[in-house]
């Protein structure tokens, strides 16, 4: 546990004076469908440049749907919600999904991989969406392979016969270590993970947070990280509950698991 | 877009096995309705190509299809014969340019034997006015000989000076043999991808020669005259089996027609070739229809197969398009996935059929020739073929269009939250 006070202390407030939240939601009120009642209401939320922060909340509480508004898959009904300060109300479905490719990389909970790409076509598929990620990588396909590389070596994942196997062959960590390695190519703003350990034992847990954190770190990617396991909640900078910025009173989580 | 369409392909190159099966019925399906179409126009071709120059065919009175085809196409029999007086009698007709007579009724291991006059080889006209050319040798001279289609020489391997025996009927294996007067081969003609290819011409006389001392299609006994015997007989022909007219102007054929069809000695019928050949067409227009109609929805089982498998996979690709949608696809994007796919198998099933298709009608065209005496053009689409091939590429879009949407909605309402 030694890293968590490391991780805290580069993450020191003074750094972020004078700079954009991240992340900036304001009188956020979201429902799937007019009828139904609202399962997000959050009043103002913001996330600050460098953080590595833990949304925490029960099953059915509405973690995802969140996510879905921060890459701006979903539009709220009502409130801003300003990315990187860009306010997503401003701008057509197009181009909050090319926002998404240039900025954002997303880890799912599991599955993360195409089953028909290979490895290293799964890391580098963002820079198929995004030009700004392949500048990034360098623009050449040679040293685009090259990053997707590094990346894969630097989550443990270097053996080459590893890399030839098919996707839906590689072992869960294995898999989710692949995902982050496509969250992080290109050096994306904001770094967001949905339970990507929920699959994982306790060890493998900890041991693929520490390589989340640590590119995350180097690259300079905030983490909003979100799970309703709490026990992971002591090695980040930053934890919320979900229940206590969301004040719908539909979207309590109670009843599932 | 290029990236989507590689996507696709891999995607399609990861579910190989049912994607193939879909490819090869797509393709099979296509294969079926452009060779139908393809049979059907050609067959068309080749019978009009048959006959050119001729304004009108004569022969006993019967239904113009009947005398059409037997007459020229040499499919089926005559009921009756013309007597050799008529023949003339009407050759004489103001306005008739030239005549040829045709006399049926015997053959040569299978191939039929046609009784003429040397005219024929000089106004017999086929396709676009085009004349009969000789490979090599000389239209008949003697009694005792024959000019060969050059199918027939082809495919039994005949020569010039070959000798052959005409057998009376047109069967493969005839009863009865003109064995006592052997004929010798003289002229091979050039190939006319008509019915000229599988014939044997003969002069009338010989026909007459052959048949002397037979009574009712069986020789009598003891009636046996050899051939030089009959030599110096000096044969005239008693009857033939109909005729080619040719007139001086087409103006006058429909005067020479009903001339024929009211003449008095003898109930005969004249028909115009072009006309008899519109009448055979809706007579047969009816089937092809019911066979082009049947291929077509052949073809609609096809791509009902492909949607099949669109479809079914939908529900495990929920994941990959969130994922997709993730990095940053938009919804167009992966609805172009699944479009992409559905056109990637559609144009590789018209691909495949296409190939199908000219591989079968190469091994076909010298079946079709040998067996029907049918000529097949194998030549590039026609306008109405692509047409064919372009509504079927528009169907499997269409045919895309439905999973397409739906995953289109899907990625839409899923967000980051994926079912499973
Ligand atoms: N596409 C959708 N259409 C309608 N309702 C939905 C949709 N997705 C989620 N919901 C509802 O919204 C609520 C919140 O779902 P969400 O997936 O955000 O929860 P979660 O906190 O991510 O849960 P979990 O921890 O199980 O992933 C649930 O009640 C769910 O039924
Ligand atoms: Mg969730």
């Amino acid at each position: 546990m030694q890293d968590q006070t490391a991780l805290k202390s580069t993450n020191s407030l003074s750094s972020n004076i004078g700079t954009e939240p991240v992340i900036d939601l304001t009188g956020l009120c979201f429902s799937y469908s007019e009828k139904a009642s609202p399962i997000l209401e959050i009043d103002r939320f913001q996330v600050h440049s460098g953080e590595m922060l833990f949304i925490m909340g029960p099953s059915g509480s509405g973690k995802s749907t969140l996510l879905s508004i921060i890459t701006g898959i979903l539009l709220p009904q009502q409130g801003e919600v300003k990315i990187l300060g860009q306010s997503f109300s401003q701008l057509s479905g197009p181009a909050r999904d090319r926002f998404r490719a240039d900025n954002i990389g997303y880890i799912f909970q599991m599955f993360n991989l195409i089953p028909y790409l290979s490895v290293v076509e799964n890391v580098i598929l963002p820079c198929q969406f995004s030009s700004s990620r392949k500048k990034r990588t360098g623009n050449h396909s040679s040293s685009i392979r090259h990053e997707a590389l590094r990346l894969l070596t630097h989550l443990n994942l270097q053996d080459p016969g590893l890399l030839s196997q098919p996707v839906v062959e590689l072992s869960v960590g294995q898999q989710q270590r692949v995902a982050a390695a496509r969250a992080l190519i290109g050096h994306p703003k904001l770094v967001i993970a949905d339970e990507p350990t929920s699959s994982l034992d306790t060890e493998h847990r900890e041991s693929f947070l520490r390589l989340l954190f640590d590119e995350c770190l180097k690259s300079g990617a905030t983490l909003i990280f979100v799970s309703h396991d709490t026990t992971l909640a002591s090695l980040f900078s930053r934890v919320i509950e979900l229940k206590k910025i969301n004040m719908a009173p539909g979207a309590s989580g109670g009843g599932k698991t | 877009m290029r990236n989507i369409l590689l996507l696709a392909l891999k995607s399609l190159r990861n579910r190989k096995f049912t994607v193939c099966l879909t490819i090869i019925s797509i393709g099979l399906s296509v294969a079926l309705l452009l060779g139908v179409e393809r049979i059907r126009t050609e067959s068309r071709n080749s019978f009009t190509n048959t006959i050119s120059g001729a304004d009108l065919v004569v022969g006993a009175r019967s239904g113009p299809i009947q005398l059409l085809l037997y007459s020229v196409f040499r499919i089926g029999y005559a009921t009756n014969n013309i007597s050799w007086e008529s023949y003339q009698e009407i050759s004489a007709f103001q306005d008739v340019s030239w005549v040829i007579p045709i006399s049926l009724g015997d053959s040569h291991r299978g191939y039929r034997v046609m009784g003429t006059e040397r005219n024929y080889f000089n106004h017999f006209s086929y396709s676009s006015e085009q004349k009969l050319q000789f490979a090599t040798g000389v239209p008949f001279n003697d009694l005792y000989e024959a000019v060969l289609g050059s199918e027939v020489a082809r495919k039994l391997g005949y020569g010039l000076g070959k000798s052959i025996v005409l057998s009376h009927g047109a069967g493969e294996i005839s009863l009865i043999e003109h064995d006592d007067k052997p004929f010798t081969v003289v002229g091979i003609l050039s190939p006319t991808g008509t019915p000229v290819d599988q014939t044997i011409h003969v002069s009338l006389e010989s026909i007459e020669a052959i048949h002397i001392g037979w009574q009712g299609g069986v020789p009598q006994a003891g009636a046996r005259i050899s051939a030089d015997q009959v030599r110096r007989l000096k044969l005239k022909p008693t009857s033939i089996t109909a005729f080619l007219i040719k007139l001086d102007s087409p103006i006058a054929t429909f005067k020479v027609q009903r001339a024929i069809n009211e003449y008095r000695e003898e109930p005969l019928t004249a028909i115009l070739p072009g006309v008899a050949l519109q009448q055979l067409w809706q007579l047969i227009g009816i089937a092809e229809n019911a066979l082009m109609a049947v291929s077509a929805f052949v073809v609609v089982v096809g791509l009902f197969g492909m949607l099949t498998t669109l479809m079914t996979s939908l529900n495990e690709r929920r994941r990959e398009m969130a994922i997709l949608r993730s990095v940053g696809a938009r919804p167009a994007h992966v609805f172009s996935l699944i479009i992409g796919e559905a056109v990637l198998v559609t144009a590789s099933g018209i691909a495949f059929g296409i190939i199908l298709l000219y591989g079968l009608l190469l091994m076909a065209q010298p079946l079709l020739i040998s067996h029907f005496g049918l000529h097949i053009n194998i030549s590039f689409f026609s306008s109405y073929e692509l047409l064919l091939i372009g509504i079927i590429l528009i169907a499997g879009v269409v045919a895309g269009l439905v999973p397409g949407w739906k995953i289109y909605r899907y990625s839409l309402n899923d967000g980051m939250t994926i079912k499973t």
